[in-house]
C-alpha cells in the first residue's frame, strides 16, 4: 500500500532546532527508507508566510494569504511511502526526524 | 443442545480463522452467519465433533461463493484480479482440522486488531466485544447507552479503516509486544469499569474478565495480563456486597464481606505475587492488584492494612501518574493521617482543575469533610457529585448522604 507521510510542526519549533543536525538526519532517514525500498518521493514545503490559499464560490476565485487554516502546528512536507502494511507506515512515520517535536499524519493513498 | 451456547464459545475463534483466511472482516462475518443458519438445520441432532472446524469449512465456502457474487457485478478485469486473489486464498489444500486448529493464534490476531491503537478507544472497545466477545450489535448499544444504529454505524467505521488503512491482521512482532498489550488491556479495562457501574447484568464485566483469561492463557507469564486479570477478579469479587437488596451501593467499609466471592478472591489472590515479579519495575495493574488483594484480605474494615495501601499508591504514583491515582492516594492516606492532612490533598489537587467534571472528587471531598463535621461544605460537596454522577446507584447514594447530613 501507499501511504502519505505529512508532517506537521510549529514553524516556531523547527526555528529552534539545530538546523545542521535536522538536516543531516533527514538525510539519514531519507537514504535509509530509499534503500529499504519504501521511498517513493518526498518534498520539503516553503513556510506558511509564502503561501497563498484559492477557493471558487459562485464561479469566482478567491485568493487569500496564508494556509487554509491557521493552526499551531502547519504542513511543512510529505514523504510518499510503499509499505506493507499501517504497522510498517506508523514504525517509518516514528522515524521522520520531525516526529520528535512535531507529528506525523499518516494518510493511506486511495487505491486507483 | 443449545445452539447459542455452542456459537459464542465457538464464533469468536471461527471468525477469527475466517477473516485469515478471506482476508475481508465483513466477508468473514457473512460467512460465518451463514454457516451458523446452516449449522441451525444441519446440526438438528447434535453438533459435528469439532464445531469450529465446520463452521470454518463452511463459512469459508459461502464467503467465497459471496465474493463470487460480488465481482459478477464488477467488470471483467476486476474478475480476473479478484480470481486470483481467491485461488491464492483457497489454493493451499490444508485439510480443514489443521485450518481450525490455527484458532488460538488466530484469536490473538484477531484481538489485536481490534485493539489495534490507530482506532479509537471506543471502537476498539465495541469491535472486541462485538468480534471476540460475540455480543450481538444491540447489546453492545446498549451497554455504551447509545442507540443500535450509532453503534452500527461505529463498527462499519472501525471496519472500513482496517481495511482502508492497512490495519494488518497480525500479532504484533515481540519489540512492540509490551505496548500493544498494553493498548488490549486498556480497552478491557474500559470494558470492565463500563461494566462496574453503569451495567447492573453485570454482562460486561464478565466479558472483561473471559478476555482477560483469554489474554493470559494466550499470552501465558504477562505481568501486565495476570495484573490486569488480577485486579478484575479482586474487585468483581465484592460486586453481590456493593448493591443493597434495593440496589443502592454500599460502601466498602458496609459491605457484608461473607457475600464477597472467595473463589475469585482466591484466584485474583495467586496471581497477585507473579504479577508484581514478572517485570521491573511491575506493570501498574499488578500494583492496583496488589491493592485490591489487601482490601479483599481484611476480614473486617478495621483489619485493612492502610499504611501498605498508601505505599502501594505512592509506588503507583511513580508508575503511571494520573490525577485519578492521586486522588485514591489521598483518599487512603486519610485513615492513615486522618481526613485534614487527605483533604488538602484533594483541594490541590481540585485547584489543579484536572479531574473537572468527575464524580469521585467531590465525593471524596465530600466524605472527608462529613468525618471532620463539617456538614455544611460535606453537603454542598455532595449536591456538586450528584449533579456530575453518571449512574442511578451513585446518584441514589448521593442524595441519602445528603439526606443524612440535613
Amino acid at each position: 500500500m501507499q501511504y502519505l507521510l505529512l508532517i506537521y510542526s510549529a514553524e516556531s519549533d523547527d526555528a529552534n532546532q539545530d538546523g545542521a543536525k535536522m538536516m543531516a538526519d533527514y538525510g539519514v532517514f531519507t537514504q535509509g527508507i530509499v534503500q529499504s525500498g519504501n521511498f517513493k518521493s518526498a518534498d520539503r514545503l516553503r513556510p506558511v508566510a509564502d503561501a497563498t490559499t484559492v477557493r471558487v464560490r459562485d464561479g469566482k476565485t478567491l485568493t487569500t494569504d496564508g494556509p487554509f487554516a491557521e493552526t499551531r502546528e502547519q504542513l511543512g512536507g510529505y514523504y510518499l511511502i510503499e509499505a506493507k502494511n499501517l504497522d510498517e507506515a506508523i514504525g517509518i512515520a516514528a522515524k521522520v526526524p520531525t516526529a520528535k517535536h512535531g507529528s506525523i499524519e499518516v494518510r493511506p493513498i486511495f487505491a486507483m | 443442545m443449545d445452539l447459542e451456547d455452542v456459537y459464542r464459545r465457538h464464533g469468536a475463534e471461527a471468525l477469527a480463522t475466517l477473516i485469515r483466511l478471506v482476508g475481508d472482516f465483513d466477508l468473514a462475518e457473512e460467512g460465518l452467519q451463514e454457516a451458523f443458519a446452516a449449522a441451525a438445520i444441519a446440526w438438528k441432532s447434535e453438533p459435528p465433533a469439532n464445531p469450529r472446524a465446520w463452521l470454518v469449512t463452511v463459512g469459508r465456502r459461502r464467503a467465497l461463493d459471496q465474493l463470487r457474487r460480488r465481482i459478477a457485478f464488477r467488470n471483467r478485469q476486476d474478475v480476473l484480479t479478484a480470481e486470483a486473489a481467491i485461488d491464492r486464498q483457497a489454493a493451499p489444500e490444508e485439510a480443514d482440522e489443521a485450518v481450525a486448529a490455527f484458532g488460538d493464534d488466530d484469536l490473538l490476531r484477531l484481538i489485536f486488531t481490534c485493539c489495534h491503537p490507530a482506532l479509537s478507544l471506543e471502537a476498539q472497545v465495541a469491535l472486541t466485544l462485538r468480534t471476540v466477545c460475540q455480543l450481538p450489535t444491540d447489546a453492545v448499544a446498549r451497554a455504551f447507552l447509545v442507540s443500535e444504529e450509532t453503534m452500527a454505524q461505529r463498527l462499519v467505521r472501525a471496519k472500513a479503516k482496517i481495511r482502508a488503512a492497512g490495519i494488518p491482521y497480525e500479532t504484533p512482532p515481540p519489540e512492540r509486544l509490551a505496548e500493544r498489550i498494553d493498548g488490549v488491556l486498556a480497552a478491557i479495562y474500559l470494558v470492565y469499569t463500563e461494566g462496574y457501574a453503569g451495567d447492573p447484568a453485570r454482562s460486561l464485566a464478565a466479558e472483561a474478565i473471559g478476555l482477560a483469561r483469554r489474554l493470559d492463557a494466550l499470552l501465558a507469564g504477562r505481568g501486565a495480563i495476570q495484573g490486569l486479570l488480577a485486579l478484575l477478579l479482586l474487585t468483581e469479587a465484592r460486586r453481590a456486597a456493593r448493591y443493597d437488596a434495593g440496589g443502592d451501593l454500599v460502601l466498602l467499609e458496609d459491605q457484608d464481606r461473607a457475600r464477597w466471592d472467595a473463589g475469585m478472591i482466591a484466584e485474583g489472590l495467586a496471581l497477585v505475587a507473579p504479577a508484581l515479579t514478572a517485570d521491573t519495575p511491575p506493570s501498574p495493574y499488578a500494583v492496583q492488584a496488589a491493592i485490591a488483594a489487601l482490601h479483599d484480605q481484611a476480614a473486617a474494615p478495621a483489619d485493612t492494612d492502610w499504611r501498605q495501601i498508601v505505599g502501594l499508591y505512592a509506588v503507583l504514583m511513580r508508575l503511571a501518574p494520573s490525577p485519578v491515582i492521586e486522588l485514591n492516594h489521598a483518599a487512603a492516606l486519610s485513615f492513615v493521617d486522618g481526613p485534614q492532612a487527605a483533604l488538602l490533598r484533594i483541594e490541590a489537587l481540585a485547584a489543579r482543575g484536572q479531574l473537572a467534571g468527575y464524580d469521585a472528587l467531590p465525593a471524596a471531598r465530600a466524605d472527608l469533610l462529613r468525618r471532620l463535621a463539617r456538614a455544611d461544605e460535606a453537603r454542598a460537596a455532595y449536591a456538586e457529585a450528584l449533579a456530575l454522577a453518571r449512574h442511578e446507584p451513585e446518584r441514589r447514594f448521593f442524595r441519602r448522604r445528603l439526606a443524612e447530613l440535613s
